[in-house]
Order: structure tokens, then C-alpha cells, then sequence
């Protein structure tokens, strides 16, 4: 029986997993350039062929602009943050202290809850009688609609991300760390430097692989944000929190829009096709070698 | 190589409050009765009513135990699959020649590279095709559920990176103990690579536990929930009713709280290198 098999038995081992990523990853994306051609929105059951058109009425439409540019905020807001503080974090835990581990499990908690609890917790911190609100009015300053202001919505989302990521990108930096030599930090206190310059001059340089991982990967799931909005705000008020995915969300399972819907998964799919490329490409090349 | 100790101390402690204040006060909220303003100012950290009515009260008229109950199907199937299916695609990736096998390998590389957020609309055409929804039976709504995430690029190349360590030598032992292909994955490889299951085991169960876009997109039977689309559907059910709200919530996090402490070495000592996820 063994004999009969023997030339077939590499494609036995794949055949699972490649009927799953046809049927679920090769197919859709198929599926979603082609319905981007259609034009559903006159009469969902029977679509027209469109060409490009439901690619012009998207950058035609304002609101897919808004939320294209609060896209491209919160990226900015979130990114940087996720790539820095992490680092910093990662540092100060990775001494041979008392109670680090501790300290790292209560960092890391948050990564392990569903968003969905966060995003709660969150609301509630953001009420209009809530805490944050108190905190100003300690200050004497007048209270602020965390969630239900153009102004902050978007940023008050992007805190949770933040929050909720940071112990996650911590523990990547902290195995990082594991590989730095010992004796560079010796050659550097033999120099004179203090702990910061250490740090400076010898951690920061040896992590810059990682450092270009975690900006990749944090920017790749930054782009994806989605039940953090659900949760807390519909992407409002006025679409000031709207971001790619929940507008996709929105166009494709509520207004039917199939098209259009498609159309815009077509964008974010690029967008997130070349942070991935560059990651795999660059960063984390061993890993995806033949 | 060390920062003052006392700055590191208060920097990481305030950190690490600030990183479990917003469960602590749900905590707070959900333990306070009725005779109790939770819009005081200053807000109250201890209650002053204390009260586990809010628990009971919840626990009456939502069905927690079936969205644990769903919650837990879906995630204990979701990793033996990932597991099973992964770990089966990595070995020839990993140690065999074979013709196609740069096709296979670039093909599953591309997946990784393709957002789930961007296809989910053709996913969704696909299960409804397939009648995998929570209206035509709860056998098929698992299903959908589960099906399309039941495999993982990422799954794959973690495995095959475990696999690409392990020494030839030991699969030529076993060759000459007269072992074929399938017994040599089941009998030799498999058992080597436990750390490595076990770390894409918990990774995945994480993420299914947690899941709530798909769930949402799915499920339209109460009785299907899954925990994150029941906790979010509370927000409906007791609209203001923040006690309620912040006591359905700690309810929920109770087992993902016990397993992350229970297994916590594996996530934050970076054992976990390879399993970086996009």
C-alpha cells in the first residue's frame, strides 16, 4: 500500500491545506478583483459589467476619501508608538531585576483579551461621566466627547490599539534582545558610557531588524483595524472614525454594494500586498527561504 | 547594562497598572449595587454598595454558558485542525523533493500575504453557497466558523521551520528501521516538534477565542454566538445598564484570564520567536 502511495505522498501531505487556501484565500481573490468590475448598486441580483467604474466612483465618493486619509492618521498615530514605547519597554524589563515577570504579565494581558472586552472597557473609561472626563475636570478643564467628537474619535480608537498592543510587540523585542553579545555592552562600559548610551549606541543599532519588523507588522495590522471601531464607535460620528475595513464592512454587508465593496478590498489588499512584501522580502527573509 | 533601579520600578509599575486599569474598572463598576452613583465624582475604586446582584442578574438573562460552550467549539477544532493540517503541509515543504514543489511553496507564501479583510465578502458568498450558516443547523454553522480559518499560511512556515531543524540523521534511522514516509511524520517528526505545536496551538486558539469580525459577519442565531459577538451584543441588550455590561464582560474574560496565566511562560519569555504574526 506504502508502495503505491510512495511518489504521491508529498501531495497527500499538501492536499488539505491547499483545498482550504483554494477554497478560502485563491478563490476570493479571484472573486474580489472580478466582482470589482461589477456595478451592483442599481439591481444586486443582476449586476453590470462596470470596467473601472466602481474604482472611479470610489475615489470619486468623499467619504472613501476621509476614511482613506483616517487610514493613512491612524497609521501614523499607532505605528510609531507600537515601534518606540515597546522597545523602551522591552529594555527596562530585560534587566535582572525582582518582579520583572510581573511586570510582564500584566503588560501582556491585554493582548491576550478579546478586543471586544477592551473596546468596553474602554467606552466606559471614555464615557461622558467616565474617568478620563473626571481627570480633566481635576484640571479644571471642561469635559470632552472622547468618542462622540469629529476631533477625537479617531484618536480615542487608537489609543485602545495602542494599549492593547503593546505587550505583544514587547515580547518580540525582548527575544531580540536575547541575541545581543554581552560583550559589547562590557566594550562600552569599558568606554565610560552610561546605561542610556549603551543603549543608544549598542541596542538599538543591533535591533534595527526588528525594529523594521515590528513598524511593518504594526502597520499591517493597523490597516486591518476593525472591531475596536464596531465596538466603540460605527466609525462616527460623522465618518470621523471610519477606517478602510469598516467602510468595506459597512458598503458590502449593509448597503449591499458588492462592487464598490469589492473595489476598496481591491485597494486595501494592495496597500497591504506591499507592507507584506516588504516584510517577507527584507525582514524576515530566513524564514520564507525555499 | 542596568537603569536605576527605583526609575525602572516606578516606570514599569505604572506601565503595568496602566495596562490593567480599564479590566479593574470593570471590575469596580460590576460589583456596584444599585444605591450606588457610578458616575461619582470622584469615581469610587472600592464600591460602597457591594453587591454580586449585577453577576447574578446578567447571568439570568444571558446564556454565557452556550457562548463559552460555542466559543469553545469553535476554538478546540479550529487548533486541532491548524495543527493537523499545518504540521501535514510543512513536511514535504521541509523534507522532500518533489515536482510542483515551488508552486506549493510560493502558493501558500502568497496567502500569507493576502488579508483576510480583503476577501472576507467572496468568503462569505462562498459559505452561503456552501449552506455553512448557523440557519441551516448548528453542525454547519461550526462550520463555517471554523473552516476558514482551519489552516494558516503562518501555521505552515512555523511548522516548517521547526521541521528544517531537526536532524536528517534521525529520519535515516528510521528509514533503515524500515519506517515509510507517513509513519516517519506520525512516529518521528510529529514528537519533535511539541514545543512548536504547542506554541502555534495556543497562538491560534487565542486568535479564535478572540475572533469577532467573522463571527459577526456569520452568525445571526443568538443561541450560535460566540463569546466576543455575545459580550458586544450586551451593549443592545442593556443599553446603559453599565453594571450589567462591565459584569457580562469580567464573566467573559474568566477562562482566557486562567489560561494565559496558567500558560504564561510560553508568551512572554520569547520562546515565541518564530511566531510572529502579521
Amino acid at each position: 500500500m506504502y508502495k503505491f502511495f510512495g511518489k504521491y505522498v508529498p501531495y497527500l501531505f499538501l492536499v488539505p491545506a491547499l483545498v482550504l487556501l483554494g477554497i478560502f484565500f485563491f478563490i476570493p481573490f479571484v472573486q474580489t478583483l472580478g466582482l470589482s468590475f461589477y456595478d451592483y448598486s442599481e439591481n444586486l441580483y443582476n449586476p453590470v459589467f462596470a470596467g473601472l467604474g466602481n474604482y472611479f466612483t470610489v475615489f470619486k465618493d468623499p467619504v472613501f476619501i476621509k476614511v482613506l486619509l483616517n487610514t493613512f492618521v491612524f497609521l501614523v498615530v499607532v505605528v510609531p508608538f507600537l515601534t518606540i514605547f515597546p522597545l523602551f519597554l522591552a529594555i527596562l524589563v530585560n534587566q535582572k531585576l525582582r518582579g520583572m515577570k510581573l511586570y510582564k504579565v500584566l503588560i501582556y494581558l491585554p493582548v491576550v483579551v478579546s478586543i471586544v472586552v477592551c473596546a468596553i472597557a474602554f467606552k466606559w473609561i471614555y464615557a461622558e461621566h467616565g474617568i478620563f472626563n473626571y481627570f480633566l475636570s481635576v484640571f479644571g478643564l471642561n469635559p470632552v466627547g472622547w468618542l462622540t467628537d469629529t476631533r477625537y474619535s479617531l484618536f480615542s480608537v487608537a489609543l485602545v490599539t495602542i494599549w492593547k498592543g503593546i505587550g505583544y510587540y514587547m515580547v518580540i523585542y525582548l527575544a531580540a534582545l536575547m541575541s545581543v553579545p554581552e560583550e559589547l555592552y562590557e566594550a562600552c562600559e569599558i568606554d565610560g558610557a552610561n546605561s542610556w548610551q549603551k543603549h543608544l549606541t549598542v541596542t538599538v543599532p543591533h535591533l534595527i531588524p526588528t525594529i523594521a519588523l515590528v513598524s511593518t507588522i504594526s502597520a499591517i495590522s493597523a490597516m486591518k483595524v476593525f472591531a475596536e471601531i464596531y465596538v466603540m464607535t460605527k466609525g462616527g460620528p460623522l465618518n470621523s472614525s471610519k477606517t478602510i475595513v469598516y467602510y468595506i464592512y459597512e458598503r458590502a454587508f449593509e448597503n449591499l454594494d458588492l462592487g464598490m465593496a469589492s473595489a476598496m478590498a481591491v485597494i486595501l489588499l494592495v496597500i497591504v500586498l506591499i507592507l507584506s512584501a516588504i516584510n517577507i522580502f527584507c525582514f524576515e527573509r530566513d524564514k520564507y527561504r525555499i | 547594562m542596568k537603569i536605576k533601579p527605583v526609575l525602572s520600578h516606578i516606570l514599569l509599575i505604572t506601565v503595568s497598572i496602566l495596562s490593567v486599569f480599564p479590566f479593574l474598572w470593570l471590575i469596580s463598576t460590576s460589583l456596584k449595587g444599585g444605591a450606588e452613583n457610578i458616575f461619582a465624582y470622584p469615581p469610587n475604586f472600592i464600591p460602597q454598595d457591594f453587591t454580586l446582584e449585577n453577576y447574578t442578574g446578567v447571568w439570568a438573562k444571558v446564556d454565557f454558558l452556550k457562548y463559552f460552550f460555542n466559543s469553545a467549539v469553535v476554538a478546540f477544532f479550529t487548533v486541532i485542525l491548524n495543527l493537523l493540517f499545518s504540521s501535514m503541509a510543512a513536511y514535504p515543504l521541509a523534507r522532500m523533493e518533489f515536482k510542483g514543489k515551488r508552486i506549493a511553496f510560493f502558493a501558500i507564501l502568497a496567502t500569507i500575504m493576502i488579508p483576510f479583510q480583503a476577501v472576507m465578502l467572496p468568503v462569505y458568498l462562498i459559505i452561503l453557497n456552501l449552506n455553512l450558516i448557523d440557519t441551516a443547523g448548528p453542525i454547519q454553522g461550526y462550520l463555517g466558523l471554523i473552516l476558514p480559518f482551519a489552516v494558516s499560511a503562518f501555521g505552515i512556515f512555523l511548522m516548517r521551520q521547526a521541521f528544517l531543524s531537526i536532524p536528517k540523521e534521525m529520519e535515516e534511522a528510521a528509514i533503515i528501521d524500515g519506517c515509510n514516509s507517513i509513519q516517519i511524520f506520525f512516529k518521528v517528526l510529529l514528537p519533535m516538534v511539541k514545543p512548536t505545536l504547542a506554541i502555534l496551538a495556543i497562538f491560534t486558539f487565542i486568535g479564535s477565542w478572540g475572533e469577532f469580525l467573522w463571527p459577526s459577519i456569520v452568525l445571526s442565531e443568538e443561541k450560535m454566538f460566540t463569546l466576543p459577538v455575545g459580550i458586544n451584543n450586551l451593549q443592545g441588550i442593556f443599553s446603559s445598564n453599565w453594571r450589567y455590561i462591565a459584569a457580562g464582560s469580567v464573566i467573559s474574560i474568566i477562562p482566557i484570564i486562567v489560561f494565559f496565566l496558567s500558560l504564561q511562560r510560553y508568551f512572554i519569555t520569547g520562546q515565541n520567536e518564530g511566531a510572529v504574526k502579521g
